[in-house]
């Protein structure tokens, strides 16, 4: 049977990796290739790389990694972060990019998301949704969780997969970085209806947040997260190890 | 060297790496005269079968893979390129294949429960079939690979060296004499898959 998939997630500025990860005998612990080894050996099953950069000069820093990661290191890739247009897709596939994750982009021209699925496939373009609840209801926030468009998540979760999207990125604003658990009740309306993969996002903060996860919501695919990986509180290896013994299916 | 056959469908950046990786240097290529003159040949592919089909025999390549693969030169097809090894592909009409593996191109919805999400994406353990295939060589029953497709391979029993369950048991790899298939991804599955390349790089053709 298929596995759960455990995903870190790379924020990049100027292709150097932000915030910096603290690991024992890693030389450069900014390096995306470097840190991108290390995940792959310790048993990650997907990377994705978001580009913080704002400017052209850091995009293009972002592309020249991403080529030497995607020619290191042999597992998915997701790229997000500055996609806008179906040109942004074919630069950073042509650089080895298995998977583009869209979000402000496809908020912007809900189009994106179907050419590029007609161009590239279904299973290339990734909706990442950022999410909060106002008023009882979901709303989807853009520009990085700041600015709320008042679009109902879930309607746009359904629009996205109509268009055409393979996958979808839920990241509860409400509980990431509190490191209290994922939003299960916010997984559980999207994965009720999703008829493609669902990465839940956002506060997970312990192993037990990820055996939770599966046990309660088997329709979600696969967990992702950022901090918690990077500052070594939860080791892939020992992550997976946990799940298996709890007979949740894993790629050991 | 290693041909990797450029028809025009999908980026064939990673499957070059890959190869790079494990010490053996292939070149991405659309030059008939580079491909006959390649000890061995992978057939890539993303993407919708008759497009792919129809660019692999309008270039005049597929011909030409068919023409080496009869000499007995190793022949490994990817993903999309596994299917293209088939006779025929049902993925939205019908459409003829290189015919060099019996049997047909079908969606996986036939057989599998309604309520498992389609594609199959993901990782997924094989099952690796007896004999074992010499491109299993380094692997163990129930390794990992990755996944993305809809559609499989069926009809196609004698050639099958590999399955993987996905509310039934899917084609994941097939082999006859020199020309293997697989339907996973080998150059985004880690170590296992650097394996696979690897051990298809060190096999015989047939002389």
């Amino acid at each position: 049977m298929i596995t759960k998939r455990i995903i870190p997630c790379l924020d990049v500025k100027n292709g150097r990796v932000v915030k910096g990860v603290n690991f024992e005998g890693l030389a450069d612990v900014n390096s995306p290739v470097a840190l991108g080894q290390y995940y792959s050996d310790s048993g990650a099953d997907e990377l994705v790389f978001y580009d913080i950069t704002a400017s052209a000069e850091g995009r293009a820093l972002f592309t020249d990694i991403l080529r030497e990661v995607a020619s290191t290191i042999f597992i998915p890739l997701t790229v997000g972060g500055g996609i806008n247009t179906v040109a942004d897709f074919d630069r950073v596939l042509k650089c080895g990019a298995d998977k583009v994750s869209v979000n402000s982009g496809a908020i912007r021209d809900p189009n994106l998301i179907y050419e590029a699925a007609k161009l590239y496939g279904d299973q290339c373009v990734v909706l990442s949704v950022d999410a909060k609840r106002v008023d009882g209801v979901y709303r989807v926030f853009a520009k990085g969780g700041r600015e709320n468009t008042g679009m109902d998540a879930l309607e746009w979760i359904h629009r996205g997969i109509d268009l055409g999207a393979g996958e979808i990125v839920l990241n509860s604003i409400d509980t990431d970085g509190v490191k209290r658990g994922f939003d299960l009740e916010m997984l559980a309306a999207v994965s009720e209806f999703a008829t493609v993969p669902v990465i839940a996002s956002g506060g997970a903060g312990c192993v037990e947040d990820f055996i939770t996860l599966f046990k309660t919501l088997p329709n979600v695919d696969a967990g992702l997260a950022a901090s918690i990986f990077h500052f070594g509180e939860v080791r892939i290896p020992d992550l997976k190890a946990r799940l298996q013994a709890e007979g949740i299916s894993v790629r050991l | 060297m290693i041909a990797i056959v450029d028809y025009g469908v999908g980026n064939l950046f990673s499957l070059r790496c890959s190869f790079r990786a494990i010490g053996y240097e292939a070149t991405v290529t659309s030059d008939p005269a580079v491909i006959a003159a390649a000890d061995k040949i992978i057939l890539p592919g993303v993407g919708a079968f008759e497009d792919a089909a129809r660019k692999l025999f309008a270039s005049g390549l597929g011909d030409l893979v068919i023409e080496e693969a009869k000499k007995g030169k190793p022949i490994l097809g990817i993903c999309l390129g596994m299917q293209l090894l088939f006779e025929r592909s049902f993925e939205y009409g019908e459409h003829k294949g290189l015919g060099l593996i019996e049997g047909d191109i079908r969606p996986i919805s036939d057989v599998i429960p309604s309520d498992l999400k389609i594609p199959h994406i993901g990782w997924n353990a094989l099952h690796l079939c007896e004999p074992r295939s010499p491109i299993f060589k380094y692997l163990k029953e129930g390794d990992h690979v990755y996944f993305v497709h809809s559609f499989y391979g069926a009809n196609c029993e004698d050639s099958v060296i590999a399955t993987s369950e996905y509310g039934a048991p899917l084609t994941a790899a097939v082999a006859k004499g020199n020309v293997y298939g697989c339907q996973f991804h080998p150059e985004k599955s880690g170590a296992v898959g650097l394996s696979i390349l690897r051990a298809f790089c060190e096999s015989e053709g047939v002389k």
